[in-house]
């Protein structure tokens, strides 16, 4: 059967619908130039749970949990399931880990560096700047030979087992409803101001989650294969889609009066203009080594990736150390302890790349 | 003697790099590649079609899949 979805136009189309529903979400209530950033709503999910108790970043995202098991859904339907695991996990975990570090200093995933250049937030060329440098030195590691080995086939349970975390994640969410005024609900966090406190309605991002999480399993969306594949292979398949969600979101923005230009004053975003790309030097790396972006992983672990399981585990707990150690920016700029977190992961992540090439045979 | 590169278990870009790597020494124009997840099957046919190489059909075997490639003349 052919899959329409991975084609040339079937990219560009899930990309075009991606930049539009983001566009849309932040009209419906998610934070400005967030209408969907994996990194950020990992992060609020983390403070939801207690993880971190930085209070303007706590909600329960009920769009990540669509990522999942709407990839899950279109997995099945697709016969595209597989459980997989053993690939290094515990270097995938790292990975997550200092992926969330350099995207907190930055301020967003991938997909919001995307979203913020859409709602005229010049700071995210620096950012995909520093991600195309990130990515242009995984990728000589790869030349080199990196890889971390051979994944095996898994029982179906182990597949499930991200599916079934978010499906538990969501049950808490629907368990413990926001209250006027209460930053605690039951066992969850809610934030009265910033970020956290707004959010669409959570039957609409959770209908919106699924959908793009079907889509983006059938296509094989990620941006940082994009920019991985358009400088190892010269192939702009996966950077098609790259370009339409941009595009996209730029009209849909200007239609919302959503577009606002300029460097300063732009929202959930700091000006500095050298950790805006170092930071995403460093997240860019740990994707490329990892073998994809934030969202890519959810969508993997939908589908029974248990190692992209382990990375989006290790980017939930990046974020729980990134507020607790300061190493997170704010609108002021860099965490005290950001440039610290910065240098240890580019140690580890150069660490991994080198020590994870292999003698080629 | 079709050569066969087993590719299983290696996630994306690994397929592609080690496919591609591997065309330019191909003796006899025919090449086999191993993969486990539809992704990396849709990826290796991409990255063999973009270099003058042609998928010629694809078995399936216990969710493996084995890619004939064969070169264009």
């Amino acid at each position: 059967m052919k899959n329409y979805f991975s084609t040339r136009w079937g990219i560009i189309g899930v990309g075009a619908l991606i930049g539009l529903l983001a566009a849309l979400l932040q009209k419906m209530g998610n934070p400005p130039n967030m209408g969907i950033c994996v990194a950020c709503f990992e992060r609020d999910i983390a403070g939801a749970l207690g993880l971190h108790r930085a209070e303007v970043v706590q909600y329960m995202r009920p769009e990540i949990m669509g990522f999942v098991l709407g990839s899950l859904v279109a997995a099945l339907l697709a016969r595209d399931f597989r459980p997989r695991t053993g690939s290094a996990p515990v270097i995938r975990f790292a990975l997550g880990f200092f992926a969330m570090i350099g995207a907190l200093i930055f301020l967003g995933c991938p997909w919001r560096a995307l979203l913020r250049l859409a709602g005229g937030d010049w700071n995210a060329i620096f950012g995909l700047l520093g991600l195309a440098g990130g990515v242009f030195i995984g990728t000589l590691f790869l030349k080199g030979g990196y890889n971390l080995g051979p994944a095996r086939k898994a029982p179906k349970f182990v597949g499930l087992a991200m599916p079934l975390i978010m499906a538990g994640l969501l049950v808490l969410a629907f368990m413990n409803p926001p209250v006027a005024g209460e930053g605690k609900s039951g066992v969850l966090f809610y934030s009265l101001s910033g970020p956290g406190s707004m959010y669409a309605p959570l039957f609409i991002a959770l209908a919106i989650g699924l959908l793009v999480g079907g889509l983006a399993q059938r296509s094989r969306f990620c941006t940082m294969g994009a920019l991985r594949d358009l400088i190892l292979f010269k192939q702009i398949h996966l950077f098609s889609g790259l370009i339409a969600l941009v595009a996209v979101a730029f009209l849909a923005n200007l239609a919302f009066g959503q577009f606002k230009p300029g460097f300063e004053g732009q929202p959930v975003a700091h000006s500095m203009g050298i950790w805006n790309f170092m930071g995403m030097v460093l997240a860019g790396l740990a994707f490329v080594l990892a073998g994809g972006c934030p969202g890519r992983q959810l969508f993997l672990s939908g589908e029974g990736d248990g190692d992209a399981a382990i990375f989006v585990v290790g980017m939930i707990v990046g974020a729980a150390f990134a507020h607790n150690f300061a190493m997170a920016s704010s609108p002021a700029g860099i965490g005290a302890n950001g440039i610290t977190g910065l240098v240890i992961g580019l140690v580890v992540c150069l660490g991994i790349g080198f020590f994870g090439m292999r003698k080629q045979a | 003697m079709t050569e066969i590169l087993d590719e299983r278990g290696l996630s994306c870009p690994q397929p592609v790099l080690d496919t591609l790597k591997t065309l330019p020494s191909v003796q006899g124009g025919k090449l086999s590649v191993l993969v486990d997840t539809e992704a990396a099957r849709e990826n290796v046919a991409r990255a063999a079609e973009s270099k003058g190489w042609q998928l010629a059909s694809v078995d399936e075997k216990d969710g493996d899949y084995t890619l004939h490639l064969v070169k264009k003349s």
